[in-house]
């Protein structure tokens, strides 16, 4: 039971934001990179997984700005082996890094009978989206996303899982390992790692490195330009110390017949 | 430009997802714009009860198979793929929804087309295919355009007003013939929510909860809140993914889909995932430390401070006023 997790990097969106001078890519003298939120459950489930019926797991992420401590914060949680793919991350997206992870795989020989691919199922920064579906494609694996639980079949050979709909429905479902997994959330929340455990791992623990040579990467797609959320109207917003605004707020509700 | 569009028709339950409608409508502008065909694409294990009121479409195209009741994103871009290219069209729109997810990536597999994900605005300007997206939770806006007509967008749902796509025409239908390839994904069953305790979309007062409450202790303001004021409480999916409220009272894409007369918003930063979930509710107020805060976009009241300096005064001065 052999697991591959894929992590990606990503802008933190709770921080301010701002435009870089070409109008076509964030200004990164602003941006803080955190991993990316479904990520970090995809590597729960990975290791709720493990816990559970035993095998290994790989980590893989590309270079990027932090991604050292994701990496070492996911061997210190349990991944048994953390790769960084070497080379500059921020042109090539989904369709390109499913080219580059497949190679991943391919030189790696990480494709087994039993292998479980799990991916967060969406990035924030997600133009071209559904990386996990891309992956599936090019593997010729089945791929499903929004994934909030996995189990392994008795059989061994496939897994059982829900998929998010609307409207609260799920989805439950039956799908045959070798498979791409894009998960929404692990059925616990991500476990905390004390810094101190991480600190020691980086003392005994490496992160291996590795390039992949990209003749044959699909370009994506160009981003005519950038902006700021235009044409939608704002709130009005209410000033004051929280006395005078409460006041204001009870105002508007007894207006509005609510209170 | 091409000579048509291919548009997917969702639905789940026997239910024509109201995305569909929205697609219908956006689809239609561009097809009346530049002359194209507007094409849907109906498939299921039977679809003649879902036929009427698809009378926007030029055709609808109909493909039925037992192997089709549950919406299967492999077999539907394959689907749109067979129907491209027997069409000669490259040019796809499909909804942003969970159920759909997949199929825009598997048919720009197939077709070795780009995937526009995320499009809330997709229009003909001067021969080419423009679209808005809505990046990093709807604070960044990017701009796309296709000029060769060759492309899959993903409608962002809530971005068309469904009614335009609405008609209460029969459309014109034409049989499919689709060979079902054997799936590797097997659908079991539909696992509704559970509603026994709240049904928060049937509240008329919601005091919702974002990642910004904190900590799980936190959720206590909003209690106390909802003791005074009326309603439930309900909640961003941060803190349902933490464990600190449970499923059912998440609002938004995967959530339930609330209308309530307030939603109150506390430290939910407004990612379209959520907005999706409450953008129709009749009075929104947002509480937000951060002014940048998308949800600022979407409420007819904002207060840019810390909940925890506001909602307990705010809780005080209605306990006063309600006497
Ligand atoms: C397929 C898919 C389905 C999804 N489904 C859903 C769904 O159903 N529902 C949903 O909600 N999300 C859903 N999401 C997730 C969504 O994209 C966002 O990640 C999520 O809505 C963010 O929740 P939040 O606003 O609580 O957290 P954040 O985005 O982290 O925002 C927290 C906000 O709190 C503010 N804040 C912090 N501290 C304070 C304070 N003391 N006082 C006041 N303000 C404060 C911050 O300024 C920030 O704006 C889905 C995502 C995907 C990809
Ligand atoms: N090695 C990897 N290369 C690329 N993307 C990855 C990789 N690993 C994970 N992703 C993740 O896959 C998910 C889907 O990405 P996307 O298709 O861009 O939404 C995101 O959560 C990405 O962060």
């Amino acid at each position: 039971m052999n697991i591959v997790v894929l992590l990606k990097m990503v802008p933190d969106v709770v921080e301010e934001l701002k435009i870089g001078d070409d109008f076509k890519s964030l200004d990164s003298d602003w941006l803080r990179y955190i991993l990316s939120e479904s990520d970090e459950h995809a590597l729960e489930q990975a290791i709720i997984l493990k816990e559970k019926y035993g095998g290994t797991i790989t980590a893989v992420a590309p270079e990027a700005p932090e991604v050292d401590d994701a990496l070492y914060s996911a061997l210190a949680k349990g991944a048994d082996r953390v790769v960084k793919i070497k080379g500059e991350w921020d042109i090539y997206r989904a369709p390109g890094l499913a080219f580059v992870f497949t190679r991943f795989i391919e030189i790696n020989n990480l494709l087994g009978e039993h292998t479980l691919i799990l991916s967060g199922s969406q990035a924030i920064d997600d133009l071209e989206g559904e990386l996990v579906y891309y992956l599936a494609e090019r593997l010729g694996l089945p791929g499903c996303c929004v994934v909030t639980s996995v189990q392994y079949n008795s059989d061994g050979n496939s897994i059982t899982l829900l998929k998010e709909f609307s409207a609260g429905l799920r989805g439950e479902f039956e799908v045959s390992l070798p498979a791409v997994i894009g998960i929404q959330a692990a059925e616990n929340p991500p476990r905390y790692i004390p810094i101190a455990k991480i600190r020691s791992i980086m003392k005994t623990q490496k992160i291996e490195e590795i390039e992949i040579p990209l003749e044959g990467v699909p370009p994506g797609i160009a981003i005519e330009k950038l902006f700021e959320p235009v044409g939608l109207e704002r709130a009005e917003f209410l000033e004051g110390n929280p006395e005078e605004v409460s006041r204001r707020l009870v105002e508007i509700f007894s207006e509005k017949g609510i209170i | 430009m091409a000579n048509g569009i291919i548009i997917y028709i969702e639905h789940l339950k026997g239910i024509i997802s109201d995305i569909s409608f929205e697609i219908l409508g956006a689809a239609r502008k561009i097809a009346d714009d530049t002359g194209m065909t507007l094409y849907a694409v109906l498939a299921g294990k039977t679809v003649d009860s879902l036929l009427p009121g698809l009378g926007k479409a030029d055709l609808v195209i109909t493909i039925e198979d037992d192997s089709l009741e549950m919406p299967n994103p492999e077999a539907i871009a394959d689907i749109l793929n067979d129907v491209g290219s027997a069409k000669g069209i490259t040019l796809f729109m499909v909804g942003g929804t969970n159920v759909s997810s997949g199929i825009g990536a598997i048919l720009s597999s197939k077709q070795k087309i780009p995937l526009i994900n995320l499009c809330k605005n997709v229009r003909h300007e001067n021969g080419c295919i423009l679209a808005t997206n809505q990046l990093f939770g709807g604070k960044i806006f990017s701009e796309i355009k296709i000029e060769d007509s060759k492309g899959v967008f993903c409608i962002y749902p809530g971005s068309y007003k469904s009614e335009a796509g609405k008609s209460d025409k029969f459309p014109q239908t034409e049989k499919f013939d689709y060979k079902p390839k054997v799936s590797k994904i097997k659908f079991n069953k539909i696992i509704e929510p559970d509603l026994s305790d709240v049904d928060i979309s049937k509240e008329d007062i919601l005091v919702s909860v974002g990642r910004g409450i904190g900590n799980k202790d936190n959720i206590s303001l909003a209690e106390e809140l909802v003791a005074v004021l009326g309603g439930a409480v309900s909640a961003s999916r941060p803190v349902i993914d933490q464990g600190w409220l449970p499923l059912n009272r998440q609002v938004g894409k995967s959530g339930m889909i609330v209308k309530p007369k307030l939603y109150l918003a506390l430290g939910i930063s407004g990612a379209p995932e959520h907005v999706e979930g409450m953008k129709d509710s009749s009075l929104i107020v947002a509480i937000n430390k951060d002014p940048a805060a998308p949800i600022f976009n979407f409420a007819h009241y904002g207060l840019c401070a810390d909940i925890e300096d506001i909602v307990p005064v705010l809780t005080e001065s209605i306990r006063n006023k309600k006497g």
